[in-house]
């Protein structure tokens, strides 16, 4: 099983009925909200909320639209965290979530700085801080089930599918039968190498808040110094033993002159 | 060079200062421990302030001219510097043990630092950089342990470490070489978040030039600050020598520089105006344009005040180098995420305070081991 998601904005309602039952299976506490100038609550993702519903608000004449945004872990083919992760306590599970093992972890928070999503997240301001992120609910894919977030969504905005390839064929379905719906793009199909999450959306992404991120595989990026590492070592040895064996030479043959 | 140890005063101003700074950073640390994380600027949208971007970046670049030294001493037999390798190889080993130190304190787990020892992960910049900090400060352990060994009046190890040390130098030599350059492959890692001006698949070799550059400056620094604080004397062409060395490097690196600049945003990028075109051009002229052109001047390269001033240029230079690769060049990105960074006093306190820290260290170093007026050739 490859577990993969199909989110598309058109369908959402704005319920947060996702928020809630990703709380509720992860057990992760509340955090004290308050009303801002948006309605999205939480305001952003933090290490106790792996997922929310953005919500964004627009003026056509008299009418008011209101364009939702599902944010959370894309769960990438090639996830940037997992290459980043020195202790490999992040792996993409055959399953195809990225989860995290916090036994193995050391706190340095470069799987945040690598994330081209920014979603992996930390416990500030505790003194055994773990990375926090969405699983998937790995533990649900693994008894057959769909991840929470899924089960619970009312409106069919968040369509599980087992293989990503389901669901890039049933997002391409959607935008050939439907033209002028969507926004011509289906996020995540390219994005940092591919993504198991799949999203589609009715405005173009950047203005519902997410990244601009290339397709660059980005593991790729750090492997090309990695990989080079042996050639490397080979040339510094090699002019090292080299400079030093010339260099005795001299000095021996300095020493026979004065001699 | 005649011993001067016994002319350095424990107790200066500039001591009490520095103890001053210590007590404080000392305090902060323990709550750091003790309270689990304390309040830093740090966030979500931006992990790594100026613990990683100013402490453990440029003092890994400060310690360059550790490696730099011993290969020349070592490995290429230039004997005329052989006076400076003791203080370049201690200074890079103090500068390893702080950056070490403030990876402890950064890190949400300090007591798992040794999981990259056992749990490798081979794809990861950041495993390569753990390891290379482990090994090459064992390698500067031992590099620098004769004059430790000397005090202690342990001669027979003494005589093995020196005559393993050829081998040592080369293998400091390679892995200083990886962890240079490593530390810039880290921020390969984020193409999207760090400014064009930055990014490119050369800042590894860009961030191993810059080190030798800056190794190269802060021990002609140190030579000169030993000369006027601790009263030893002063070699002038070894002083010049280096700054030669520090010429050929410098211009090599404009040439790296250039290169990442025209192939990547191009020229005009630099004279956007934006806050991060300023930071450019402030590390380039600062760090290496102004060097290059004093340097070039045989006056400046043959005075005492010339070198200390372009030193001073350099190291600051490629300080702004690295703060702009691991802060203001990601600031930008962090602000389309809706937060920003500069750090708060508990951060400037500690990245001060393991400063401070280095600074002591060095001076009883001076004070009790034979560190300057070492002379065997």
């Amino acid at each position: 099983m490859e577990a993969s998601f199909l989110v598309d904005m058109t369908k959402c309602i704005g319920c947060r009925g996702c928020q809630v039952a990703c709380k509720q299976w992860n057990q992760n506490k509340t955090d004290k909200t308050k009303m801002g100038a948006k309605f999205t609550n939480p305001v952003k993702l933090n290490a106790k909320t792996y997922t929310n519903i953005d919500f964004f608000e627009s003026v056509n004449g008299d009418n008011l639209t209101w364009d939702f945004a599902r944010n959370g872990c894309f769960h990438c083919k090639k996830p940037a965290c997992v290459s980043a992760c020195p202790v490999s306590a992040l792996v993409k599970t055959k399953e195809g979530s990225v989860i995290y093992r916090a036994e193995r972890c050391i706190g340095c928070r470069y799987c945040m700085l690598g994330c081209p999503f920014n979603i992996p997240k930390f416990e500030w301001g505790t003194v055994f801080p773990k990375i926090q992120k969405c699983t998937f609910c790995h533990d649900r894919l693994l008894e057959n089930k769909n991840p929470a977030c899924a089960k619970t969504c009312p409106s069919g905005t968040i369509h599980f599918a087992d293989g990503i390839e389901n669901n890039l064929k049933e997002a391409r379905r959607r935008l050939s039968e439907n033209p002028g719906k969507y926004f011509n793009h289906i996020y995540g199909e390219k994005e940092a190498g591919g993504t198991s999450v799949l999203l589609l959306s009715a405005v173009p992404l950047d203005q519902i808040g997410y990244q601009k991120v290339g397709n660059a595989v980005i593991p790729d990026l750090t492997w090309k110094y990695i990989g080079g590492i042996p050639a490397v070592i080979g040339m510094v040895l090699a002019a090292g033993i080299g400079s030093w064996v010339i260099t005795r030479r001299n000095k021996n043959m300095d020493k026979e002159d004065k001699s | 060079m005649k011993p001067t140890n016994d002319q350095i005063k424990l107790f200066t101003p500039a001591t009490i200062g520095l103890l001053l700074v210590i007590i404080f950073g000392a305090y902060t640390v323990f709550m750091r421990f003790k309270m689990g994380d304390i309040h830093t600027n740090m966030q979500d949208d931006f992990p790594w302030g100026i613990w990683i971007g100013f402490n453990v970046l440029g003092g890994v670049a400060m310690a360059g001219g550790g490696f730099v030294t011993a290969s020349a001493v070592y490995l290429l037999n230039m004997k005329k510097y052989k006076p400076i390798a003791r203080p370049a190889i201690l200074t890079a080993f103090i500068g390893y043990l702080l950056a070490a130190s403030s990876i402890m304190i950064d890190i949400g787990h300090p007591l798992r630092i040794w999981h990259p020892i056992v749990m490798w992960q081979i794809q990861s910049v950041m495993f390569i950089v753990a390891i290379h900090v482990l090994l090459y400060t064992t390698v500067l352990a031992l590099e620098s342990s004769p004059m430790f060994l000397e005090k202690l009046k342990l001669d027979g190890l003494k005589n093995i470490v020196e005559k393993i040390m050829v081998g040592i130098a080369l293998f400091g030599t390679l892995l200083s070489v990886l962890h240079q350059s490593s530390l810039g492959a880290v921020y390969l890692i984020v193409p999207y978040k760090l400014n064009a001006l930055w990014y490119s698949s050369i800042l590894p070799f860009s961030f191993l030039v810059s080190a030798i550059m800056m190794g190269l400056c802060m021990v002609s620094f140190l030579m000169i600050l030993s000369y006027k604080f601790f009263k030893c004397s002063l070699n002038m062409a070894i002083l010049t020598g280096l700054a030669r060395g520090a010429l050929v490097t410098a211009a090599f690196y404009l040439l790296v520089k250039t290169y990442i600049l025209l192939s990547g945003p191009g020229l005009s990028a630099a004279f956007a105006g934006s806050m991060e075109s300023r930071m450019y051009l402030l590390e380039m002229s600062v760090g290496v344009l102004i060097p290059i052109f004093l340097l070039l001047l045989p006056a400046v390269r043959n005075s005492l005040a010339g070198i200390l001033l372009v030193d001073i240029l350099v190291i600051c230079g490629v300080i702004i180098n690295r703060l702009n690769v691991s802060i203001f060049g990601m600031l930008r990105q962090a602000e389309e995420m809706g937060v920003q960074y500069s750090p708060n006093g508990n951060e400037i306190i500690i990245s001060l305070f393991m400063v401070a820290v280095g600074a002591l260290l060095y001076k009883l170093a001076v004070k009790y081991f034979n560190v300057l007026s070492y002379e065997d050739v």
